[in-house]
């Protein structure tokens, strides 16, 4: 921290004269070429400084330093303590996109629309959604995505005789057949844990939490779409025919790898996880698209990615947002972003450009990022609101009640209960919150 | 005026490290306790946010929230099941060491002591383990011999699960202050017991407990404070179950308002109250069993 600060004011002090330019064509960073800047940037993903040394090495006014942090949350909590204490945030920081709303909020991350120009044809309509807001204003770019995909033991799917549910009803069955023909065999489990999991489920169906009205927010985590999620999880929890343990727990890795757990509804760095908890299942396991609401209208959600947004802070605005350009739309940088930081980037050419090789966990399915490629086609736009963290604080609470009582009914009520949390905190604060 | 001068000069030391991370950190959580954030309309950009009084608001909030009364009561629970447990532990421990019945006394008193050393959370992770059916050993064993084990942070038995560790994390430092105050009981004072006749047993009950009744109380009272105080032990148990929730005890209900909600006005207003309560009690408690505690001279 301490260093930080001494790096951001040593910074400062150095380039006072530097002049905030707002004309920025492609490859001149400011008014003077060649005064030299230095940018700090707080990012948790791994190698992200061998993807900076890129940059680096052809930018010498434009020195980009990263500080490792350790993961969203703490990152965030320095972030919001360093605004507050007026210095101490870094030029450049890594924002998950259900962050960007409380941040900007907090007036924490800049505008960059004007600096960064129109990129809005490179990235998934859901992630640009997320960046923007929905309006004219450009709080970051899309940096990676996480478009939900679902995993399962094909061994096992074979040995049952279960084919790969293609809708939730078959989905159902399916874990109704394998936890009859193997009663310590579950499909699935449903997460007390993971809000931003049961939100991409939500998202498929077609919900967004949040949105915004004119001059008010609105707030539809109990809307029907939602409760009709809710409520088939609940069913299949009451049932008994899918597990109600949340997951990354030991206890979780345990039954992945002990063929107890044959299937996760997870997202595009999903190999990551199997391949960290589950070594000993490698090969056996292969990826499809998420079950649907409507078969003949494919849908998808997102579960994680982030942004890469400029704070407010920042007294190089026009050098970090040409930094977070090149970052996230340069072939040679969404390359190493794959390649190097292990990130699934956003950016719509990061197929055919980065990932032609399917991760080593899934070499037995050569189509493993076609089928990201569309699972992130398909995904629906979702607005998170000013206060994620109390909705999904509250998700932890109520859903870890429901999922303890295994009653259906508890599910649909457990959306109330986050509802009446959320708007209540929003209105509380003094946001104005329509109906 | 040297003379007059030099004990503020050995004290100056001491108040100032007092000031600056005892004092001044309350006077500024009972001063964020009286502020809010005001937000206007969406909330977005810059000016949407001020900070304003907001005077006992975040206090009636506090008190009032459903999820409040609920863990003062389970911490209530709580403190019953760890405190008697684990001072009755504690002290039929230290007798029995102190009876010198067992020639692997050291052993014994360092094995006893051991898990005091071990910091709550590595701790709760370890029980942790052994709690979760698939992971736990102890689950493994039972079920080789035919008794399935419930699964300790289930509903109906989670408080004795989060309880035991503290049982297993403080006995042993209750143990050694209870033991070291039996060492300082004069001997002629049982040699005198034993020549009327009295057993180990009588000892024990007529001599040695009454005489480290102080002891007792003060085991008492730094327990009661850390069982008002707890947090690490659920706090790390949390994400492997449903039955903890975020505001499982009322410190966690700060920690979730300060860190997760970036509300720490409420959260600042909660502490306070925690603070005023904790000294209420022990106070009442001190007051309660008199000036027994500090006056073993006498």
């Amino acid at each position: 921290m301490k260093k930080t600060l001494a790096s951001v004011f040593a910074a400062a002090l150095i380039l006072t004269t530097a002049a905030c330019s707002s004309d920025d064509s492609d490859d001149t960073p400011a008014a003077n070429p060649d005064e030299k800047v230095a940018l700090t940037y707080w990012s948790w993903a791994p190698n992200m400084d061998k993807v900076v040394e890129g940059w680096n090495a052809s930018h010498p006014n434009i020195q980009v330093t990263v500080n490792k942090q350790d993961g969203g949350d703490p990152a965030v909590a320095k972030l919001l303590t360093a605004i507050k204490a007026g210095s101490g945030a870094p030029d450049v920081m890594q924002a998950e996109y259900q962050k960007i709303p409380t941040l900007v909020a907090a007036d924490a991350v800049a505008d960059i629309a004007k600096e960064a120009g129109d990129l809005k044809a490179k990235f998934p309509e859901s992630a640009w959604n997320a960046v923007t807001l929905g309006g004219e204003a450009l709080y970051g770019v899309p940096q990676d995505s996480g478009p939900m995909m679902f995993f399962y033991r094909s061994d096992v799917f074979d040995k049952a005789g279960v084919q790969v549910p293609k809708t939730w009803d078959e989905y159902a069955a399916a874990a109704r057949t394998i936890h009859q023909k193997n009663p310590k065999q579950y499909l699935g489990t449903f997460s007390s844990n993971d809000p931003g999991w049961f939100a991409g489920l939500s998202q498929q169906a077609g919900a967004s939490w949040w949105g915004v009205q004119g001059e008010s927010w609105t707030v539809a985590i109990n809307d029907a779409t939602t409760k009709k999620v809710a409520d088939y999880w609940g069913g299949l929890v009451q049932e008994g025919v899918i597990d109600n343990k949340p997951m990354y727990t030991p206890e979780w890795n345990a039954a992945l790898n002990d063929g107890t757990q044959v299937g996760w509804l997870g997202a595009v760095w999903g190999p990551g996880v199997l391949e960290g908890n589950a070594a000993s299942t490698k090969g056996k396991w292969k990826t499809a698209l998420l079950p649907n609401w409507d078969a003949a209208a494919p849908a998808n959600g997102n579960w994680g990615g982030s942004a890469t947004s400029v704070t407010s802070q920042s007294k190089h605005k026009a050098q970090a947002a040409e930094f977070v350009k090149w970052l996230n739309t340069d072939p040679a940088a969404v390359k190493a972003l794959a390649g190097t930081a292990n990130v699934y980037p956003a950016a719509n050419d990061a197929t055919s450009v980065a990932l032609t090789q399917p991760p080593a966990f899934f070499s037995n399915q050569p189509d493993f990022y076609t089928i990201a490629a569309e699972a992130g086609k398909i995904t629906k736009p979702f607005t998170y609101g000013p206060n994620v963290n109390v909705a999904y604080s509250s998700y932890n609470d109520a859903f870890g009640k429901a999922a303890e009582g295994k009653k259906a009914a508890d599910f649909g009520a457990a959306l109330d209960t986050i509802q009446q949390a959320t708007v209540g905190d929003l209105k509380n604060a003094g946001f104005t919150v329509a109906g | 005026m040297k003379t007059k001068g030099a004990p503020y000069a050995f004290l100056a030391p001491a108040l100032v490290l007092f000031a600056a991370f005892l004092a001044a950190p309350i006077v500024y959580a009972g001063y964020l306790s009286l502020r809010r954030v005001k937000v206007s309309g969406l909330g977005l950009g810059a000016g949407a946010r001020t900070e304003v009084w907001a005077g006992l608001g975040n206090y009636a909030r506090s008190l009032t929230d459903p999820e409040f009364v609920p863990s003062v009561l389970r911490v209530g629970a709580y403190g019953l099941i760890v405190v008697p447990v684990m001072l009755g532990l504690a002290l039929v421990m230290a007798l029995l060491l102190d009876a010198g019945r067992t020639r692997v006394g050291t052993f014994a008193r360092t094995s006893i002591f051991l898990p005091y050393a071990v910091p709550a959370v590595i701790a709760s992770l370890l029980w942790g383990f052994l709690y979760l059916p698939r992971v736990s050993p102890i689950v493994d064993v039972l079920d080789r011999v035919g008794i399935t084990a419930p699964d300790a942070l289930s509903s109906s038995w989670v408080l004795y699960a989060v309880a035991n560790i503290a049982v297993w994390g403080g006995t042993g430092f209750n143990m050694i202050v209870l033991y070291t105050a039996l060492r300082a009981i004069p001997t002629d004072l049982f040699e005198a017991a034993r020549i009327d006749g009295a057993s180990d047993i009588q000892i024990a009950l007529r001599i040695k407990i009454p005489v480290i009744g102080p002891s007792l109380v003060m085991t008492f009272l730094f327990s009661l404070i850390a069982t008002l105080q707890v947090f690490a032990e659920p706090m790390t148990l949390r994400p492997l179950s449903n039955t903890i929730s975020t505001t499982w005890t009322p410190l966690m209900k700060v920690y979730r308002d300060a860190f997760v909600r970036n509300d720490i006005y409420s959260a600042a207003a909660t502490s306070v109250i925690i603070a005023a309560a904790t000294f209420v009690i022990s106070y009442g408690f001190l007051k309660l069993v008199g000036s027994r505690a500090f006056s073993q001279e006498n």
